[in-house]
């Protein structure tokens, strides 16, 4: 009897958000055509808000109890701020970033450096750009400059 | 190939080093942790690190063997990185 008036639909829309949410850094975050634009998690999220309205229609019905109704609309408010911090993280606040327009152009000569490798041993730009890479000397250097883990 | 991969962040020497060894990269790894290098290249994203520190935005850039630039990538958004084929493409006008 209970069983059947468990409310699936705002449970299923809820546990989507959260694994829409979690598996964009965890999981889709591998393959760039997934990370670039996270579509799979906004279809997911999009899936999962469709279950929730359905599930907050259902637990608003007339014969369903008051804690049905409390219930779907906790779990639709927690889904949609999930939904909500998703987008900012990804598309609103990734985006803060400065915009370097002092930073070495193409046709540029790159500044020297002198930084510790893993080692603690200095290692210059140029020493990189001259020390030979099996034998050969490199045809050049890819400088990846990452956020890092602090 | 014939390209070094150099990469380049605020983390200490040990703490790249844990990183490398995890991920199993074999190219170097350079510290600078108090990003005097990502400031001359002005990519200093201040105070985006955990505790509010200057960090490094990701940027790439390849350099021929003279250290002239020939290809830059500055992302827009963190999550968006070059990818290796775009590196690759970039690589053909290396000789």
């Amino acid at each position: 009897m209970k069983i059947r008036k468990f409310n699936w639909l705002t449970w299923t829309g809820f546990l989507l958000s959260v694994f829409a949410f979690l598996s964009y850094p965890f999981v889709f975050v591998r393959w760039p055509v997934t990370r670039d634009f996270p579509w799979v998690n906004l279809l997911l999220f999009g899936v999962a808000a469709v279950l929730l309205l359905l599930g907050i229609k259902r637990g608003f019905a007339a014969d369903r109890p008051r804690r049905s109704k409390i219930a779907a609309t906790v779990l639709a408010t927690l889904s949609f701020v999930i939904i909500g911090l998703f987008v900012f993280s990804t598309l609103i606040a990734a985006r803060w970033l400065p915009a370097s327009h002092g930073a070495p152009q193409v046709g540029h000569k790159a500044p020297d450096f002198n930084l510790a490798d893993t080692t603690g041993k200095q290692m210059s730009l140029s020493e990189l750009l001259s020390s030979p890479i099996n034998g050969k000397t490199p045809k050049g250097v890819l400088l990846v400059f990452y956020r890092g883990y602090w | 190939m014939g390209i070094r991969p150099v990469a380049i962040s605020v983390d200490s020497p040990a703490a790249s080093r844990d990183l490398r060894e995890q991920a199993g990269y074999t190219f170097t790894f350079l510290s600078d942790p108090k990003a005097e290098v990502i400031r001359r290249y002005d990519l200093v994203h201040s105070g985006a690190g955990i505790d509010g520190q200057d960090i490094a935005r990701p940027a790439e850039f390849l350099l021929d063997s003279s250290g002239t630039v020939r290809w830059v990538d500055l992302t827009e958004n963190y999550w968006v990185r070059a990818r290796p084929e775009q590196i690759l493409e970039a690589a053909k006008i290396l000789r």
